[in-house]
């Protein structure tokens, strides 16, 4: 904590000073060796343009080779979004198969098991927001309507292009869910409150529940944005655990559990990600107890992305670790606290905290990683283009630059999104200025 | 009220709530539960392998691999062996040409985001925003099917631009040099132009620091090592020449034949991990400290002289770890050349795995060999990091 100087004697020094600057000020405007320039002239646009792109020779050369590429640039792309793309390929039936693939409905589920999911996490994320506020952390739940705030009008940007207005009125309406949670919430009795952390994890299990049907089989159905984001939310959250666990384990004093973290983080992390990706798809069997039949293809992936995510994580918490000061835990130890305590009470709620804006972005990068479940045969995101433009009325006619053109706006808008979030909270959270 | 004094001696409490017996209790059941984990899978995989016939070892890499690489001189009946060294090496060629090339961009684009020329930041914060936020794997396919091959024309209306090279949806086709019968003692002799350039840059260092005359040594190394090849090249009679491909209808001769699977594939990495590159300089750059700007602008150094002597070692220094993970990122993303038809590691795997090779050893091959990739980088990077670092104490 950067220490806080006390008020008045400050100010008063800072008088002081102002009065001695003004005595001089004034014996230089009665006796002036320089002309009185003023050090900065006046503002303004014409003044801005003058300085960032006319501010001599060379600027100006740069200014008008740079706007012309500029210029080019988003002629090509205006021209091609607005007339030479051919977007029936993602908007005249299709955009519900990029959403959630083309197996969903097989499964017996509908979109409402969809929106009733994302509903309840909603109420989750509300919950949490309401609590925190009313333990008068402010802070944390403006970051959290932050973080929501930009994804949402990604979503409700994608979904508006669909024919119906439907879509984006539920958006809308999940949006108003989470107020009036947030609203409530904060006015629940104390004994609620205090299990806000084990309800919020029971709904987010309903919420994967309701989404699947009850048969968590179900997901080797899923396809597009959905199994994108079930892919990596679940890599995420499973991971956490598993990140925490090693990142403490190597951080820890003993010989003999610190080279077992050292040796799983190391070697996670030298291997590329399709590689584990192949030993779920190829060689998972193999490793299961003989006779025992192996998961489905997508839970098998999701296992060996958590175990990929979980180097990284740890190397985040480790990150986080390292930033709590040595002082908290000396104090904890004259305190008494036990090893295990002064870990969950003292050092991990500090390191957890200042490696949420790191966590993001991992999440964004193993968002982007799932990408390669493309490679197994999974028709995620990317992959759902596939069956898309193998129908009759695409095939052969290419219009593959469109498809993988949307593809890649989503992926962007989202990571994009999240990473401008991420931003934010860390500056909110003055993670490293401290 | 008395209160009885706690007993001073020190005898430690039994063992069961000794400390540091239960520290070594704990260590050693967490060993012991890891090691009959791996031992518990070893057995499995031993167990079902039998059950599937599969062979145990690693002989399987002495069968022959059965098909063709192409690009190289490897016949279908060497061993999967072999075509791993081949595949390894074309992982090589990737990275040896993406470090370097994203290495440069990104500087180029770091310092482009710090220009005064708001026009020249925005181009700046446009290439790093947009690249950085879409996965590598689309924008490799972006590459493949949409700028290189629906961009090129076909073989028979190729581009020749000036007649040194050809574009076309076949193959990228660039002058490149052909040895002749003398080739190896003019590698040679090269070489040895290049140690003794080295010298000599040393040796100007030297008499810098003794006499503080300029030294010049980029200079002198360059006129050495020039000296040195080109007496080597008349000497051994003329040993490279250049070749310029030429088209003759369908038939492209001469030059070196750059497949479009390569070409976007190294391109595409390599303007992925510049934005990310781009990113760290930029971040270093603002860590150096102000003062140190500001000094050299007192000294009234150019902006290149600024950046070259003062801001970049400086911000080197600060690069170094995070650049050694980007070069290791772009090392493991060369894996995703699966995806356009590319020859390397990964896509030997895949042929051998389709071809019945034992699952579990031949994924185990992949990740060792991706292994000394990573090794060697981080290896690499950590000795440049302490040399630094103890020049600066």
């Amino acid at each position: 904590m950067s220490q806080q100087t006390p008020e008045s004697p400050a100010s008063a020094d800072n008088d002081q000073v102002r009065t001695a600057l003004e005595q001089d000020a004034v014996a230089a405007r009665n006796h002036p060796i320089i002309p009185d320039i003023p050090l900065r002239p006046a503002g303004g646009f014409k003044h801005w343009v003058k300085q960032n792109l006319f501010g001599s020779v060379k600027d100006t050369v740069l200014t008008v080779v740079f706007g012309a590429i500029l210029a080019y640039l988003l002629y090509r792309t205006a021209v091609y979004v607005l007339i030479s793309g051919r977007w029936e390929v993602v908007f005249d039936g299709p955009l519900l198969v990029y959403m959630i693939g083309n197996r969903f409905f097989q499964t017996g589920l509908t979109l409402a098991h969809i929106w009733a999911a994302i509903y309840i996490l909603v109420v989750v994320a509300g919950l949490i927001a309401g609590v925190s506020r009313s333990h008068g952390n402010v802070t944390s739940a403006r970051t959290a309507l932050k973080i929501m705030a930009a994804p949402i009008i990604g979503v409700v940007a994608v979904l508006s292009m669909t024919r119906t207005i439907t879509p984006t009125l539920l958006v809308l309406a999940g949006v108003a869910l989470f107020f009036a949670v947030r609203w409530a919430s904060a006015r629940l009795p104390q004994a609620v409150l205090r299990r806000a952390g084990l309800i919020s994890m029971a709904l987010t299990v309903v919420a994967f529940l309701v989404l699947t049907g009850g048969q968590p089989r179900n997901i080797d159905r899923f396809g597009g944005l959905l199994l994108t984001v079930v892919v990596s939310a679940g890599g995420i959250v499973l991971s956490f655990p598993i990140g925490v666990i090693m990142a403490l384990a190597r951080r820890s004093s003993m010989p003999l559990i610190r080279p077992i973290a050292v040796a799983y983080i190391e070697l996670i992390r030298g291997v590329p990600l399709i590689t584990l990706l192949f030993m779920g798809r190829f060689a998972f069997g193999f490793f299961m107890p003989a006779g025992t039949r192996a998961p489905g293809v997508i839970t098998r992936a999701i296992i060996m992305i958590t175990l990929f995510t979980g180097a990284y994580v740890a190397e985040v918490v480790r990150g986080g670790l390292q930033s709590v000061p040595k002082g908290q835990t000396e104090a904890a130890h004259a305190l008494g606290l036990s090893q295990l305590k002064l870990t969950r009470l003292i050092v991990l709620p500090q390191a957890l905290r200042n490696s949420i804006p790191a966590l993001i972005g991992q999440f964004i990068s193993l968002l982007k990683d799932t990408s390669l479940l493309v490679v197994i045969g999974l028709q995620e995101l990317l992959g759902v283009t596939e069956p898309i433009l193998a129908q009759q009325r695409f095939r052969f006619q290419g219009y593959q630059p469109e498809a993988l053109a949307f593809v890649c706006l989503i992926f962007w808008v989202i990571c994009f999104s999240m990473s401008r979030a991420s931003q934010r909270l860390e500056t909110r959270l003055g993670v490293g200025t401290r | 009220m008395a209160v009885a004094a706690p007993p001073t001696t020190s005898a430690r409490p039994p063992f069961w709530r000794d400390a540091r017996v239960l520290r070594w209790a704990f260590q050693i059941v967490v060993l012991l539960a890891v090691l009959a984990l791996l031992y518990w899978l070893y057995n499995n995989v031993v167990t079902n392998l039998r059950a599937s016939r599969l062979p145990r070892g690693f002989g399987f890499l002495d069968q022959p691999y059965g098909s063709d690489i192409r690009g190289s001189a490897f016949r279908p009946a060497q061993p999967i062996r072999d075509a791993f060294v081949v595949g390894y090496f074309n992982t090589i060629r990737v990275i040896a040409v993406g470090i370097p090339a994203a290495t440069i961009i990104g500087i180029v684009v770091g310092i482009s985001r710090l220009s005064d020329n708001a026009l020249v930041r925005a181009f700046g914060t446009l290439y790093v925003e947009v690249l950085r936020n879409i996965p590598p794997l689309v924008w490799i396919f972006l590459t493949y099917f949409v700028i290189l091959t629906g961009n090129l024309p076909p073989i028979t209306e190729a581009l020749e631009p000036l007649g040194l090279a050809v574009f076309s949806n076949r193959g990228i086709y660039l002058p490149w040099f052909e040895g002749g019968p003398n080739l190896v003692p003019f590698l040679l002799t090269m070489g040895l132009g290049l140690g003794a350039g080295v010298v000599v840059a040393a040796w100007r260092t030297r008499v810098n620091e003794r006499t503080g005359q300029p030294h010049r040594r980029v200079l002198w190394l360059l006129v050495t090592f020039a000296i040195i090849a080109a007496a080597g090249y008349f000497i051994f009679g003329g040993p490279v020449a250049g070749t310029i491909p030429g088209r003759e209808g369908r038939l492209i001769q001469g030059g070196i034949e750059v497949n479009l699977s390569y070409a976007a594939l190294t391109f595409a990495l390599l303007m992925y991990t510049a934005s990310h590159i781009a990113e760290i300089v930029r971040g270093a750059i603002l860590a150096v400290h102000k003062g140190q700007n500001e000094a050299a602008n007192a000294l009234a150094l150019t902006t290149f002289q600024r950046y070259r002597f003062v801001i970049l070692p400086q911000a080197f220094r600060i690069m170094i770890p995070p650049l050694a993970s980007q070069y290791l990122n772009i090392t493991k993303n060369s894996s995703l050349a699966v995806v356009v038809g590319y020859y390397e590691i990964t896509r030997v795997y895949q042929t051998v795995t389709n071809n019945a090779a034992p699952p579990p050893q031949a994924i185990i091959v992949l990740m060792a060999l991706y292994l000394t990739f990573s090794l060697g980088i981080s290896l690499i990077a950590n000795i440049i990091n302490r040399r630094l670092q103890l020049e600066t104490r």
